[in-house]
């Protein structure tokens, strides 16, 4: 792309700001009252997380594969592809995903969500739980319809959220490489926002860098913790 | 240019249309007939088009949302019924070229356009498929204008254009540029190849292509396509601010957008202004641009420096 330094951000937004509200408005119409069972299965995945039966991770994990291949297929696919191009490419990116659960954690069963006393842990579940209870209610804050909440498992930011802070709470070396694609979304949605001039465009950013930086404790911990 | 046989019926079938579309929307009952629209001939072929066209960039992509197609729909019926006639597409502008064809078919407008899109492929065997996708979406016979879109991958797409042309499946062949952007590369082609349109932006803030590109399209009997005449609403909301200069009633200004646009098209060189918009009453006021008076050098001149002190 010649002259790739001259474009700024509005240069790539394809809609009004109008036009991608009227969106969520119309999929949630749509889909409604699925926003429901997807913030049941959230609870419930939450549940899980407190009760830590031995088949947990395996359940999480289905549950985050069907919430990512839902919205690659609905939103992505169905819906966002009509007013931009790239949503088949950010449809395929979700479907990986989705496949990566299935095969880390359903298949293999290498994902299991606890809940320590570390700070990493305890931060990761409340990420989770703004994503699940908080993320509906910013479109009402912000003084838009509430046809425009983005819910978990049916709007692609709080199920990126969501699973971020799930991943937190995940205890082995694969969750790092789960951490790719939704870190990649938070820089994807925020910098579409950005250049809508949505006043949430901060949110899924800075939750995705709230998490690269708890990784990064984390690590530096058990490091320093590691005996000799 | 030779005129083709059915040209004749086309220009009775746009002026019927118009007139039927201009009774709907202004019924006898207290309303005038608009004002003729000042129109710019296009050097190649002489004919005269309307000097304020309708973009359609972010505002007509509005996908499925049916209160939203049938608003863009309004949009293009005003335009019309105010004397317009060239619209602009492009693939990369998601769903517009879609809804412009549901306006078209549900205002039965497809004979009055002057339908201008664009190739917009890197790889130089999907261009005439890409256009005739194009095609299919406005539901037209075919293109008026087809442009190659940034320039991309022109070497190959211009001399597909050209042979679209020679076989009378386009009638026009074009370049377009945005914001200054491979300028050099713009000229060249300009200079090597028998273009019929190029499309690059000029407005009264962004004003570089007075330096070549304008005179060297005088020169070489290019018809020039103004884009982004509002710099995106940046331009105009900026404007907004101020107060509209009393003298700009001398050239039939009521507004800043009138006041915009008469400047760029009040360019000799400059065939056509395509501000996009998704508003009833903005589409009015742009039109209201290619009515009454222009600026001539002396008032062009005073309209900058009254900006530029703003």
């Amino acid at each position: 792309m010649s002259g790739w330094w001259s474009y700024r951000l509005s240069d790539f937004l394809l809609f009004s700001a109008q036009t991608y509200y009227r969106l969520f408005e119309l999929y949630n119409q749509a889909v409604w009252p699925m926003q429901l069972v997807t913030l049941a299965l959230g609870a419930g995945v939450f549940a899980l997380v407190l009760r830590n039966p031995p088949w947990q991770g395996r359940a999480i994990a289905a549950v985050l594969a069907a919430a990512w291949l839902w919205v690659a297929w609905a939103y992505h696919l169905q819906r966002y592809e009509a007013i931009n191009w790239a949503a088949s490419h950010y449809a395929a990116g979700f479907a990986v995903q989705a496949l990566l659960f299935i095969w880390t954690g359903v298949i293999r069963n290498r994902l299991v969500f606890r809940l320590g006393v570390s700070m990493t842990t305890r931060a990761g579940l409340g990420i989770f739980l703004f994503a699940l209870v908080v993320y509906p209610l910013i479109a009402p804050i912000l003084g838009r319809n509430w046809m425009h909440a983005e819910v978990f498992g049916i709007a692609p930011d709080p199920t990126v959220v969501a699973t971020l802070g799930l991943l937190l709470l995940a205890a082995n070396r694969a969750c790092s490489g789960l951490m790719l694609i939704p870190l990649l979304w938070c820089a994807i949605s925020g910098a579409t926002l950005w250049a809508m001039g949505s006043p949430d465009a901060f949110i899924a950013p800075v939750a995705g860098f709230l998490v690269v930086v708890l990784v990064r404790w984390k690590t530096y911990r058990l490091a320093k913790n590691r005996p000799g | 240019m030779s005129q083709s046989p059915n040209r004749g019926r086309r220009h009775f079938l746009r002026a019927l249309t118009a007139a039927g579309v201009a009774t709907v929307l202004w019924p006898r009952a207290g309303r005038a007939a608009p004002d003729p629209v000042i129109t710019r001939p296009i050097p190649s072929s002489g004919e005269a088009i309307p000097v304020i066209g309708l973009g359609s960039w972010i505002t007509f992509n509005v996908g499925s949302d049916p209160v939203a197609r049938d608003a863009c729909a309004e949009v293009m019926g005003n335009f019309f019924a105010a004397g317009g006639r060239v619209i602009d597409s492009s693939p990369m502008y998601g769903s517009s070229q879609d809804v412009i064809g549901y306006g078209l078919e549900k205002l039965g407008t497809a004979s009055q356009v002057f339908s201008a899109d664009k190739v917009w492929t890197p790889f130089g065997a999907d261009g005439r498929e890409q256009v005739e996708k194009s095609r299919r979406y406005w539901n037209v016979p075919r293109f008026d204008l087809m442009q190659v879109h940034n320039l991309v991958s022109w070497e190959d797409h211009l001399p597909m254009l050209f042979e679209m042309k020679a076989a009378g499946a386009i009638r026009y062949v074009g370049i377009t540029t945005s914001e200054g952007r491979r300028h050099g590369a713009f000229e060249q082609v300009m200079r090597t190849e028998p273009l019929d349109f190029v499309q690059v932006s000029y407005n009264i803030r962004n004003r570089d292509v007075e330096k070549r590109i304008l005179p060297l399209a005088r020169e070489r009997g290019i018809a020039v396509i103004a884009n982004r005449p509002f710099q995106q609403s940046a331009l105009i909301d900026w404007a907004k601010r101020y107060p509209l200069p009393e003298w700009a009633a001398d050239i039939d200004c009521a507004n800043w957008a009138q006041f915009l646009l008469k400047f760029i098209v009040s360019h000799m060189a400059v065939t056509c202004a395509i501000p996009a918009t998704s508003r009833v009453d903005h589409v009015r006021e742009n039109m209201g641009a290619a009515t009454g008076r222009l600026p001539d050098e002396a008032m062009r001149r005073r309209m900058i420096a009254y900006v530029e002190q703003l």
